[in-house]
Parts: structure tokens; sequence; C-alpha cells
């Protein structure tokens, strides 16, 4: 029975997990994102994949926005150019993919730097604003720069394993190694990085940027960071999307896009790394979940086929909606309050 | 000449329909500092709800019309009260969100019902043509004009003289004074998503009429950005001319520049320069808080 956490030692205070039970829980995930795959067939491990880029994505959206406080609605876009460097690389230069996915990755973050810039001016809704125009003008640019991108056409990314080789063909199973790796790695890099100057800097631009200013933080240097970071996993994501379903075209990355990483996020939990991971799963499985039932009420309506898509993009909405009135603070906060009144019991208050 | 007096009217148009959005997105802003990324989605219902009532039922387009307006109306009340209101005082970013998961839920619904595929629409208003100088256009792009801006000067005036106008003005100047002198402010929030909900039902059924019945026409909602944004977040007067200049500018960008490729993008370049250089828009509050 216990009353609440408390630490006597600093390293006890600066520990990621405080509690038996919380290492005995990373544990049995981690056991169970190994396993799986071994039971799985191919239409789950196809969702696992998704969820597993969606992971990364909304990692990199939540550095940006949960926790430096910047909203952006250009997300989709900065995906593509990710997407787009490395398809691009892998068909005119042959480059392999463990050369690519870092360039993406890099790419990205410079793109992302650069228009992180009028951050430095522009604040909430304006900033909102000026990265959807962000969204807009990068997908122009990419639907009609023909010589470089192929325009409105969709491009063949190559799965290059060495220069010179030819495109290897790799299974679902395969890739869902790849890109849980890919996940794992950034869901550390990124709780680690909130343990830096570097991310505290971050934390403390979000809750008060000029109280941040005088405690000297260079608010240009630390949001540009801020951008260029978060950028950073959105290209992979981005990189990662190119190699896995290997066509790579603009449709994906709309200001559709963009609008599901900023659900998955507020869904699972702003500025928490779990919430990114919590919100990732539930809205990759919530679709996919309405779509089975859709099929199976085949029967009873029939017109259930063509409503599919409409319902689930009705529910996409009011999850939303339902989320932001009843938890703001996401799946996250909601897996928190669980937790609490089962350790805490009796004295849960 | 007759290319360039073509353009202008087809900028006009678009920039008519522009500036009935703009103005509820306009409203809204002043009122209760949201932003409403669903604007688009009051237009597509405002087409849609017009087309049902007209192409559907069947019902002479004076009635259609009526009709359109009040549950448009009476919409925007509803999505006040149980969406908008319980997130007032919670950050931007959730504001914003529960808008755009509003616009997706209307999507959606919209989807649902009425299908994607275009539908035409019952013109009430002839598409004979009309000749100006040399260029010649369609009449109801010129009725889509004329019926925008008897539409702005009614609220013009209603913001002058009347006094529920002035009450919401109030409530855009200062909510705690508004408060004390006996405004609700609840009601001036719920009055604004109606008349916004209302000027973009307009919109709907004027573009309805000279283009189609489609789910693309919510895509008129972010094409309201820079409009807004270079008019200033919070001046009406401002939506108008951002609306004329926006409206013109992708007009002659689509009909001059290369293949006509460059309107899509025009306006959103336009948004950057204006919130690099001036962020307030050119008739907006200087209220811009420097970091």
């Amino acid at each position: 029975m216990e009353s609440g956490i408390f630490h006597s030692t600093y390293e006890k205070d600066m520990a990621l997990r405080h509690t038996p039970i919380e290492k005995i829980r990373l544990a049995l995930v981690i056991a169970l994102v190994l396993v799986f795959p071994f039971f799985a067939d191919n239409y789950l491990l196809n969702l696992a994949n998704t969820i597993g880029v969606v992971v990364v994505g909304a990692v990199g959206l939540n550095i940006l926005t949960g926790f430096t406080g910047q909203i952006s609605l250009g997300q989709g876009a900065f995906m593509a150019v990710g997407a787009y460097t490395a398809a691009l690389l892998s068909i005119n230069w042959g480059a392999p993919m463990w050369l690519t996915i870092p360039a993406g990755a890099i790419s990205t973050a410079i793109i992302g730097a650069i228009f992180g810039i009028p951050s430095l001016r522009l604040k909430g809704l304006y900033l909102a604003i000026a990265t959807l125009a962000a969204q807009e003008i990068i997908l122009w640019v990419i639907t009609h720069w023909d010589a470089v991108t192929g325009g409105v056409d969709a491009l063949n990314a190559k799965n290059i394993l060495w220069f010179g080789g030819e495109s290897h063909y790799f299974s679902e199973f395969q890739f869902y190694w790849i890109i849980m790796g890919f996940a794992a790695l950034t869901t550390m890099v990124t709780v680690n990085l909130f343990r830096t100057r570097i991310g505290r800097a971050f934390i403390a631009i979000r809750d008060q940027d000029i109280a941040a200013e005088v405690m000297g933080i260079d608010l240009f240097k630390y949001k540009v960071l801020a951008f260029a970071t978060s950028s950073f996993f959105v290209g992979l994501a981005g990189a990662l999307i190119a190699h896995w379903r290997q066509i790579v075209t603009w449709e994906r990355f709309t200001i559709e896009t963009s609008i599901f990483y900023l659900a998955v996020i507020i869904i699972g939990g702003l500025g928490s790394v779990s919430g990114s991971i919590y919100g990732a799963i539930f809205m990759v499985l919530l679709p996919a979940i309405l779509n089975n039932i859709g099929r199976s009420l085949k029967g009873v309506i029939p017109a259930m086929d063509v409503l599919i898509p409409f319902i689930q993009q009705a529910v996409f909405g009011l999850v939303i909606i339902l989320f932001l009135i009843l938890e703001p603070e996401g799946i996250a906060k909601m897996w928190k309050n669980v937790r609490d009144y089962f350790r805490l019991w009796p004295f849960s208050y | 000449m007759d290319k360039f007096l073509q353009l202008t009217l087809t900028g006009l148009t678009s920039g008519a329909v522009y500036a009935l959005v703009a103005v509820g997105f306009v409203l809204i802003y002043k009122s209760s500092d949201v932003i409403n990324f669903a604007q688009g989605e009051f237009l597509l219902i405002g087409a849609y709800l017009a087309y049902f009532f007209m192409g559907q039922l069947g019902l002479h387009w004076s009635i259609g019309i009526i009709i359109t307006i009040i549950v448009a109306a009476g919409l925007g009340v509803i999505i006040e009260r149980l969406v908008l209101r319980p997130l007032i005082g919670e950050p931007i970013i959730s504001v914003i969100m529960v808008t755009i998961g509003l616009s997706s839920l209307l999507k959606a619904m919209v989807g649902g019902i009425w299908g994607t595929n275009p539908q035409v629409f019952p013109a009430f208003i002839p598409k004979t043509e009309v000749h100006i100088f040399n260029a010649v256009v369609t009449a109801d792009k010129l009725w889509a004009i004329g019926i925008a801006l008897a539409f702005l000067l009614i609220f013009t005036l209603f913001f002058r003289y009347n006094k529920e106008g002035i009450a919401m003005r109030a409530v855009a100047d200062d909510q705690q004074a508004a408060l004390s002198m006996g405004i609700s402010v609840q009601r001036i929030f719920a009055l604004a998503w109606s008349i916004a909900a209302m000027t973009a039902a307009v919109a709907g059924v004027i573009v309805a009429n000279v283009l189609e019945v489609s789910p693309n026409l919510s895509g008129v909602g972010l094409h309201v950005f820079p409009v807004v944004i270079l008019g200033g977040l919070d001046s009406i007067p401002g939506a108008l001319i951002g609306a004329a200049i926006i409206g013109l500018l992708e007009a002659y960008a689509g009909g001059y520049v290369g293949d006509g490729s460059l309107a899509q993008v025009i306006s959103y370049v336009v948004l950057i320069i204006i919130l690099m250089i001036r962020p307030y828009g050119l008739f907006g509050q200087e209220i811009i808080e420097r970091v």
C-alpha cells in the first residue's frame, strides 16, 4: 500500500521509471513487441507497421507542438520532403536505404528549420496559419516541379541494400523490425531529450516564452532547433513510408495528413511521449475496427459499403471533439488516472 | 483588354464568395477569439441544403433560400452551444482542433447523406450571357457580386444601427465591459456563430448556382485564410477588401502566368509575406505581441 512516490536521492528523482511495477510493465511491452510478429498475419503486421510509422511522426510533431508549444499544420508537407528525398535518392542515384533514410530525415530537418524562422515573429494561431501556408506551398512545389519530383505522378522508391544493387523485396515481417527499430529509437531519443538542457529549454518556451528568454534561453536558436528536431523525426517517418510502401505520391501528404497527426497527439496527450504512442495506436486501430464492424454489418445494411468512409471520417471528427471537451489531456492522462487509482487504492485522493 | 476585363469579373465573383465566408470568419474571431476551420463546411452545408430544398423537394427558390438560411442559423447556434462553449478559456490549439474536428464531422455527414458525386443545381439565377464592353460573362456571376454586396451592406448597417449589432461590437471590444453593461456575452457568441453560418450558407448557394454542388466546395474554407490575414483578422471592411484582392490576384495569376497553376498557391505566398511584414493585416488592430 502506497500513498505516493517519494524520492530520497537525486539519482532516484532523475530515473525514468520509479517503481518495480513500471519496470515490469515496460518489460512486458517489449516482450509483446518482440513476440507479436511471429503470431500475426500480414494484415495485423501491416497495421503494426502503420502504427510504428505514425509513432515516429507523432513523436516528432509532439516535440514541436506538445513540448515547445508551436502549432504546426505543415506536418504532411514535411513528411513529403522526407519521403521524396529518400525516394529520389534511391531512384536517381541508386543510393542504399541506410543512406536514403537518414538523408530524408536530415533534409526535412533543414526545410523545417527554414520554415521555423517565422516562428520568431508569429505565435499561436498566426503560426498555425503560416504553417498551413507552408503546407500548401511545399506540396504545390512538389506537384509542379516536374523535372525533379515527377510532378503529380507517383514515384516508385527502390529498396537498395548496397550501391549498384538491385531493388530488394522486403516482406511486411522484415519491415516490422526496421520500423519498430526506428520507432523505439525515436522514443528513446525523445524521452531523453527532455532530460537535457535543450529539451528543458523547449518546455520553458512553451510555458512562458518571455520568462524563458529572461532566464537566458536564446528564443530564436531554440525555436528553430525545435522545428529542426521535430522535422527530423517527421522526415524519418516520411522516408520510412517511402521505402515501406514504395509508392510515393503527393496524395499521402496533404493537409489531411497534417490534421491526422495533430489529432493523434491531441488524443494521445500533448507533451507526452507515451501519449504519442497511445494516440498512434488508437487512431490507426479506430478506422480499421470501424471498417471491420461495417463489413460484418453488410448483410444487415446493404449500403454499408458506401457509408464506411463517411462513418470513419465522422467518427474521426467526433473523437477529436469529444476528447477536447471531456479529456483535453488525452489518453495519457486517462491511463495515468487509472494507474494512480489502483496504485493508491484505497487512499486514492 | 477583353481578357483583362474577363479575368477581373471572374476574380470579383470568387472575391464575392470569399467575402461572404470571410465575414462570418471575422465575426467569430472578433467576438470570441476562435479561428473557425469549419467555415468552408458551413458553405458546403448551405449549398447542399439549398440543393435539397430546391432541387430534391422542388420548392420555389425564394422559399428554399429562406429555409436554408434559417436551418444554417440554427446549426450555428447548436454548434456554438455544444462544441465551442465547453472550450472557452482552453488553449488555442484545442480551439483550432475542435473546429477541425467539426469540419471533418460536417463533411462526413454531407458525404454520407448526399454522396460524393457532383449534383446539378437547379439554377435560379439565369446564366444568360452579358456583354460588358468586349468581355462576355454570364449573368449569374454579376448577380453573385450584387448579392454579396447587398448582404455586406446589410451587415454594415446592422453593426452600425441595430442594438444587437452594437452589442456585438461591444463584446468584440471588451468582453468584461460589455458584461457589466448588461450584455449577455453567451448570447452574442451564439449570434456570431449563427450569422457566420448564415453568410457562409448564402455563399454556398451562390457557388452552387455558379458552379455545381460537390463536396469540393468546402475547399473555399482554406482559401479564406489569406483573405482574412491580408485584411486583418478582426476587420470586416478588411475582409471585403482582402477578398477582392485575393480573388483578383488568383484570377490574374491563373490567366496571365504560365499554365495558370500558380493560381492555386499565389494566395498562400501572399499570406506568408503579409505575416512576415505586417501580421495584423491591412486594417487589423496592431496588438501583436513580440517575442
